[in-house]
C-alpha cells in the first residue's frame, strides 16, 4: 500500500514538474506530496527528519551558488566573458569555438550548470552573431558542456552537491578525482563538435555585420572575479579545516550581495528571487518522496541491476545505468534514487553515478524522455530544434564521453587512491 | 527579373558582391536571411532539462530568439549597405535550406555561397544546407566561393594516374561514364 502510494506520488510530482500546470511552481505539488508520504507512514517521521537534515545543507549550498552566479551577472562578469570570447575571433569560428569551450567549462564548473544555461548561453549567442559567425556550434557547445563539464566540483551541479553530501568525500578530494574525467568529457565533446559542425565552422567572412570593437563597454569586473577566486580558495580551506564548504559559498554570495545592496544595484527581494526558494523547497520535498519510494521496494529492484565494487567494468556499468535512469526521468530524481544504493559501495561508485547522471542528459533534447514526450504532446514552444540532429549529436558524444570519463575516473582512483 | 541572394553568416559578402557585379541593372534584388530554430530550441531544451527551475522569464530560448531576430536584421542591413543599390530584404525562420527553396519558387536567379570545405575544389565544398538548395532549387542558381576559389590543382588526379589517386572529380555527364567515381584501378571491363 505504502509502496504503491509513494510511487504514484513520485510520478505525480515529476509529472507536475515537467508539465507545470498553469505555470505554477514545481513545489506546489511536491510539498503536499512530501507531507502525504509522511502522514501515510510511507516514511517514518524519524527517517523523514534524517533525510531533511541531510538535504538541508545541500540546499543551503545550492542557494548560495545560485545567488553568487546571479550577482556575478549583475556585476558584468558574463559581459566580460563575451568580450573575452570575441577578442581575436572575428572571422575565425574555430578559434571562437575553442574559447567557448574554455569559458563554458569554467563557468559550469565554478558557478554551476544553471549559470551556463541561463546566463552564459545568451552571451555566447550574441557574441557569435556580432562576430558574424553561425551561432549553432557555439550554442550547442554551451548546452552540452552545461551537462558534461559539470563533473569537476561539488558546486558544478545539484547532482554533485547531493552526491558530495552522500559520499563523505572532502571538497578537494572530490575535485582531484573528478579533474581527469572532467577534462576527458570536455575533450570528447570538443572533438565531436568540431567534426559534427565542420561546415558551420568553415567559410567565414573577415568580419561580421558590426565591428567587434563595438561589442559594448566591458570593463573587467575585478571585484566579482576576486570574490569568485576567494570563494574557490575558501572551498579548499574549509575542506582542509573540516568545515562545510557551503559556508565559503555563502560568504562569497554575502560579500557580493552586501556590495550590490549598498550600491542599490539589487534589492533583498531580487536576491531572494535569485536563490529560487520554490526550487529549494521542491528539491527538499522531492528528496522526501524519493526516500519514501526507495524505502519501499525500488531500492531492492535497483540493487539487483546496480553492479557493486569499483572495478572498471563495475564503474562503467554504474555510469551506464545512471545515464539510462537520468534519461528516462531526469537526472535529479535519478541521483536521489541511486545515491543511497551506490554510497555503501564507496566514493568510486558514487562518482560513477555522477558521470552517468551528468553526461547522460545530453542524449535527449530537454534532458529526459519524460520531458521530451510531454513536449511532443504539447507543442507549446514553436522553436523546436531538429530533434533528429540533436539526437545524432547526443549519440556521438554521450556514449564516448561516458566511457572515456569513467576510464579516467578509474585511472584517477588508481593514481590518487580510492 | 528577380534575383534572390541568400545571406548566411560568414559567407554573405561574396554573394552580395556577385549580385552587385552580375545582376542586371533592372533586376529586383531580394536579400534573404533565414534564422534557424536550432540555437533557440537547444537553449530552451537545456533550460527545460533543469528540473524544478521553472521560471519562464529566465528561459534562454526566448532571449536567443529575440537576439536572433535582431542579428538577422543587422546582417541584412549590412548586406544592403554593401550592395549599394536599391533592394528588398526578407527574414524567414525555420530550416534554412527548405525556406530558401520555398522562397526561390518564383525567382529568376538564386545566388548562394558554398558552405563546406573551401580549401579545395570538390564535392565537399558544399555543406548539407547548400547541397540541399543546389539539388532542389526551382530556378537557376549562381554558386559562388565565399573567398577566392582554390586552384584547379587542388583536384586530385583521376584514379590510376597517380600513386595515391583515390578520389576522382565528378565525371562529366553523358553516356559511357560511370555514375560514381571509381575506386579501383582501371582494368578490362567487368
Amino acid at each position: 500500500m505504502a509502496e504503491s502510494v509513494s510511487a504514484l506520488l513520485l510520478v505525480a510530482v515529476l509529472a507536475w514538474a515537467v508539465t507545470r500546470p498553469r505555470g505554477w511552481p514545481e513545489a506546489v505539488a511536491a510539498v503536499p506530496a512530501a507531507g502525504l508520504v509522511v502522514a501515510l507512514g510511507a516514511i517514518s517521521p524519524r527517517a523523514a527528519w534524517a533525510q531533511a537534515q541531510r538535504l538541508g545543507p545541500v540546499i543551503g549550498f545550492l542557494a548560495a551558488v545560485l545567488v553568487l552566479a546571479q550577482l556575478c551577472q549583475d556585476e558584468g562578469l558574463f559581459r566580460f566573458c563575451g568580450a573575452w570570447l570575441a577578442r581575436g575571433c572575428a572571422g575565425r569560428p574555430r578559434r571562437l569555438l575553442a574559447r567557448v569551450f574554455v569559458i563554458a567549462s569554467v563557468i559550469t564548473a565554478v558557478l554551476s550548470l544553471d549559470a551556463t544555461v541561463v546566463l552564459l548561453t545568451p552571451v555566447v549567442f550574441a557574441t557569435a552573431a556580432r562576430l558574424g559567425a553561425r551561432p549553432r556550434p557555439h550554442v550547442y557547445a554551451c548546452t552540452h558542456l552545461a551537462n558534461s563539464a559539470s563533473l569537476l566540483l561539488p558546486v558544478s551541479n545539484l547532482t554533485n552537491l547531493l552526491a558530495f553530501a552522500a559520499s563523505g568525500l572532502a571538497f578537494t578530494r572530490f575535485a582531484g578525482l573528478m579533474a581527469l574525467p572532467w577534462l576527458a568529457a570536455i575533450a570528447v565533446e570538443y572533438l565531436v563538435l568540431r567534426c559534427f559542425f565542420r561546415s558551420d565552422l568553415n567559410g567565414t567572412a573577415p568580419s561580421g555585420p558590426a565591428d567587434p570593437a563595438d561589442l559594448g563597454p566591458a570593463g573587467t569586473p575585478v571585484f566579482a572575479l576576486a570574490v569568485v577566486a576567494a570563494t574557490l580558495a575558501g572551498f579548499v580551506v574549509a575542506s582542509l579545516a573540516g568545515i562545510n564548504p557551503a559556508w565559503a559559498a555563502a560568504a562569497g554570495a554575502a560579500v557580493l550581495a552586501v556590495r550590490a545592496l549598498a550600491r542599490r544595484h539589487t534589492s533583498l527581494g531580487e536576491t531572494g528571487r535569485a536563490a529560487g526558494i520554490p526550487f529549494l523547497l521542491f528539491v527538499l520535498a522531492l528528496g522526501l518522496v524519493v526516500a519514501a519510494v526507495t524505502g519501499n521496494g525500488l531500492a531492492t529492484a535497483l540493487r539487483q541491476v546496480l553492479p557493486g565494487g569499483s572495478s572498471l567494468l563495475a564503474l562503467l556499468g554504474t555510469a551506464a545505468l545512471a545515464a539510462a535512469v537520468a534519461n528516462l526521468i531526469n537526472n535529479l530524481p535519478a541521483v536521489l534514487v541511486l545515491l543511497p544504493l551506490a554510497a555503501p559501495a564507496g566514493p568510486a561508485a558514487v562518482l560513477a553515478v555522477l558521470i552517468g547522471t551528468n553526461i547522460g542528459p545530453n542524449l535527449t533534447y530537454s534532458g529526459s524522455l519524460a520531458t521530451l514526450l510531454w513536449r511532443r504532446v504539447l507543442r507549446e514552444h514553436d522553436a523546436e530544434p531538429d530533434i533528429g540532429e540533436f539526437t545524432r549529436l547526443g549519440l556521438l558524444t554521450v556514449p564516448a564521453a561516458l566511457i572515456v570519463a569513467t576510464v579516467a575516473l578509474w585511472a584517477a582512483l588508481h593514481v590518487i587512491g580510492g | 527579373m528577380t534575383v534572390i541572394t541568400w545571406i548566411v553568416e560568414g559567407t554573405w559578402p561574396a554573394c552580395v558582391d556577385a549580385a552587385r557585379a552580375l545582376a542586371p541593372a533592372d533586376a529586383e534584388i531580394l536579400l534573404l536571411h533565414v534564422t534557424g530554430d536550432d540555437p533557440a530550441g537547444a537553449a530552451h531544451g537545456a533550460f527545460v532539462g533543469l528540473l524544478g527551475r521553472g521560471r519562464p522569464d529566465r528561459d534562454p530560448g526566448r532571449r536567443l530568439a529575440e537576439l536572433g531576430a535582431a542579428s538577422a536584421r543587422e546582417l541584412l542591413e549590412a548586406a544592403a549597405g554593401r550592395l549599394g543599390r536599391p533592394c528588398a530584404t526578407a527574414q524567414r525562420r525555420g530550416r534554412a535550406e527548405r525556406e530558401v527553396v520555398a522562397a526561390a519558387e518564383n525567382a529568376d536567379l538564386l545566388i548562394l555561397a558554398r558552405d563546406g570545405d573551401d580549401t579545395r575544389l570538390g564535392p565537399r565544398s558544399l555543406g548539407p544546407a547548400s547541397r540541399f538548395v543546389v539539388d532542389h532549387a526551382p530556378c537557376p542558381v549562381l554558386l559562388v566561393w565565399p573567398r577566392e576559389a582554390p586552384d584547379t590543382a587542388s583536384i586530385p588526379p583521376p584514379p590510376g594516374s597517380g600513386p595515391h589517386g583515390s578520389e576522382a572529380p565528378p565525371p562529366p555527364p553523358g553516356p559511357g561514364h560511370h555514375p560514381r567515381p571509381r575506386r579501383h584501378p582501371p582494368g578490362p571491363p567487368h
